[in-house]
């Protein structure tokens, strides 16, 4: 084996080496940190997906997110029912609607999920329960992890009294509770039948929903059902997704097409672009300071080639050793955040591997910036 | 012309510039010059004669402009920086500084020289080291960092790596300006012994006239232009 160059370069100034590792691990752990609270509030906005109980979704073709969803006629969705392999479809309704705070008596807009209560559409805790109660004309049922400007209405409904209000101007009672959450979209959600849902909405067309559930019999292919419905409802107006799909194309809308995914984006690369500038630093002023060292080497023969490879590969280490840290550290600063904002911010092996890429990238490009450098060692200098 | 097989440097109405348009200026002067092989070559002469310039031309670090310039028979004329690169692995070089590796210690700076010639495994490399060495009388400071080694050890050091791979030609700037007059003698004396043992060919560049007595022959450089060419008297 040859003399490691580069590691002996590195590990024979500790100091330099100490604060190269700080300034590697700082770095990742910035764009851990951003890509951390990014994913948790994305997977916030994908909460209420993750409760539906179909194998495929049927949405608008306009419709980017389920919070501003475009409608479609629910003959779309029946027209495929009798497709060989489907179970049953049900439509679910979305809309926003004033919920007046019983006690103040001011309104919020609150989310309403109207659902057809034969199916079990959304597996909440709470939902399934009292799944026989919004059959009961202008009975819904609330998401105690609402905002709390909505009122106490889940204080209250646990006291045992009777909880009335209006939303959109029609009195309603709170037929029971079920935990769903905030996100982006949504201060509070409220769920019901599909019938009182278009009793709250007087004007919407009961033939224009916001989406469709498909469930599928048992152990039939769904990537075939998806394939043949993707192909017949081509240049339709509706899309049609699996799981994975649905939260993919959820996600895709708050990435894109809001302030959201672009400020923890902007934060990722500045964490990013810091570590370009510790990395940078640090080889740039090692390649300074062995200038006549690798003149001499060049002196003896050694071809650039060579001098850059010992270069990138002092990056290539330090990106390692940078990053190995910065994973343990961030897992403890995860827990700490996950404890005080209630977002569900975890490591994922979707984000180590990204930031380790990130990490290389970043190293290698400092690399890059830092060779430069060597090309003024010159050996005619060093006589 | 032809290179006759016991002429190591063969150098004939070599100039050369420096600078661009009217600040061009001229440093060498029509050098002619052989060395033959086994010789040992003092080079002296006051700063900015152009000596230095003429040694990084022989060690092809410099690129030659015009006249002839053949070094381990390759015209270095013309020539493209692979083939200079591939003549500077067949030449020792030892600097006025010694311009070790400080992150490496006596024993891997010497490998780094023997690795450039890709034919020995890592265990041969490190035994053929360590003989050098001890060839300079280091034997005990094998393991040692150049940060723990006196002036004359690190030259010694570097002795060792610039003769480690047997080249048949060593250039030297200064090798004892750094050092008190022992050491000085001791290092001249190491690399006169060595080269004879292996066969090179030494040139010194030196203001120490106290060196002066190890050359077969003595070359004076003034203004760029070789002046005298003369044996020195048997001391």
């Amino acid at each position: 084996m040859k003399i490691p160059l580069s590691w002996l370069q590195l590990s024979h100034e500790k100091v330099r080496l100490f604060v190269a590792i700080a300034g590697i691990t700082f770095a990742d752990v910035l764009m851990f940190m951003q890509l951390g609270f990014r994913d948790a509030l994305f997977d916030s906005s994908t909460k209420m997906h993750k409760t539906l109980e179909g194998d495929l979704f049927m949405l608008s073709s306009q419709s980017d997110s389920t919070a501003f969803s475009s409608r479609f006629s629910r003959r779309r969705l029946y027209g495929i029912a009798g497709i060989k392999g489907i179970e049953y479809v049900t439509p679910i309704y979305i809309g926003s609607a004033d919920w007046k705070n019983p006690e103040l008596g001011n309104t919020r807009r609150i989310f309403v999920y109207g659902i057809n209560p034969l199916y079990s559409t959304l597996k909440l805790p709470g939902v399934e329960q009292n799944i026989e109660k919004i059959k009961f004309p202008d009975v819904v049922l609330f998401d105690r992890l609402s905002r709390l400007d909505f009122g106490p209405i889940a204080q209250n409904y646990q006291q045992g009294k009777t909880v009335v209000t209006e939303v959109s101007g029609r009195k309603i009672r709170v037929g029971g509770l079920f935990s769903l959450g905030t996100s982006f979209g949504a201060d509070g959600n409220i769920i019901t039948s599909d019938i009182n849902f278009l009793r709250l909405f007087p004007n919407r067309d009961p033939g224009l929903i916001d989406m469709g559930i498909i469930k599928l019999e048992p152990g039939v292919d769904r990537d075939l059902i998806l394939k043949t419905l993707q192909t017949k409802l081509v240049d339709g107006d509706v899309q049609v997704f699996d799981f994975d799909g649905l939260i993919v194309h959820e996600k895709k809308y708050w990435q894109t097409r809001t302030a959201v995914g672009f400020v923890f984006t902007l934060g990722t690369i500045m964490g990013f672009i810091v570590g370009i500038v510790i990395v940078y630093q640090i080889l740039y002023t090692d390649v300074a300071d062995h200038l006549p060292e690798y003149a001499t080497l060049k002196a003896m023969g050694y071809t650039d080639l060579y001098l850059l490879g010992v270069v990138f590969q002092e990056a290539i280490i330090l990106a390692i050793i940078g990053y190995l840290p910065s994973v343990s550290l961030t897992m403890l600063l995860y827990f700490g955040a996950a404890n005080a904002t209630g977002l569900p911010i975890a490591m994922s092996a979707t984000k180590a591997i990204t930031v380790f890429v990130l990490t290389g990238v970043m190293c290698a490009a400092s690399g890059a910036i830092s060779v430069g450098k060597l090309r003024t060692a010159d050996p005619a200098d060093i006589f | 012309m032809k290179h006759q097989k016991n002429e190591v440097i063969v150098i004939r109405n070599l100039s050369h510039f420096f600078g661009e348009g009217i600040l061009r200026k001229q440093i060498l002067f029509n050098i002619n010059l052989t060395l033959k092989s086994g010789e040992i070559v003092i080079m002296k002469g006051p700063s900015g004669s152009g000596k230095t310039t003429l040694l990084t031309l022989i060690g092809a670090l410099r690129s030659p402009q015009s006249g002839s310039l053949q070094v381990l028979g390759q015209e270095l004329v013309g020539t493209n920086r692979r083939k200079m690169v591939k003549i500077r692995r067949q030449i020792g070089y030892i600097f006025q500084g010694h311009n070790l590796l400080e992150c490496l210690t006596a024993r891997q700076n010497v490998q780094m020289s023997i690795e450039l010639h890709n034919n020995l495994s890592s265990e041969e490399a490190k035994q053929k080291s360590i003989a050098m060495l001890e060839a300079v009388g280091l034997g005990d400071r094998v393991e040692y960092y150049p940060h723990n080694l006196s002036g004359g050890e690190k030259q010694r050091v570097a002795i060792a790596r610039a003769l480690v791979s047997h080249p048949q030609l060593v250039l030297a700037d200064e090798p004892t300006a750094a050092l008190d007059s022992k050491s000085g003698r001791d290092v001249v004396e190491i690399m006169q012994r060595l080269a004879k043992e292996l066969g090179s060919t030494i040139l010194i560049v030196t203001h120490d006239n106290r060196i002066l007595d190890i050359a077969d022959r003595i070359l004076e450089m003034e203004d760029g232009r070789l002046r005298v060419n003369h044996i020195p008297k048997a001391s």
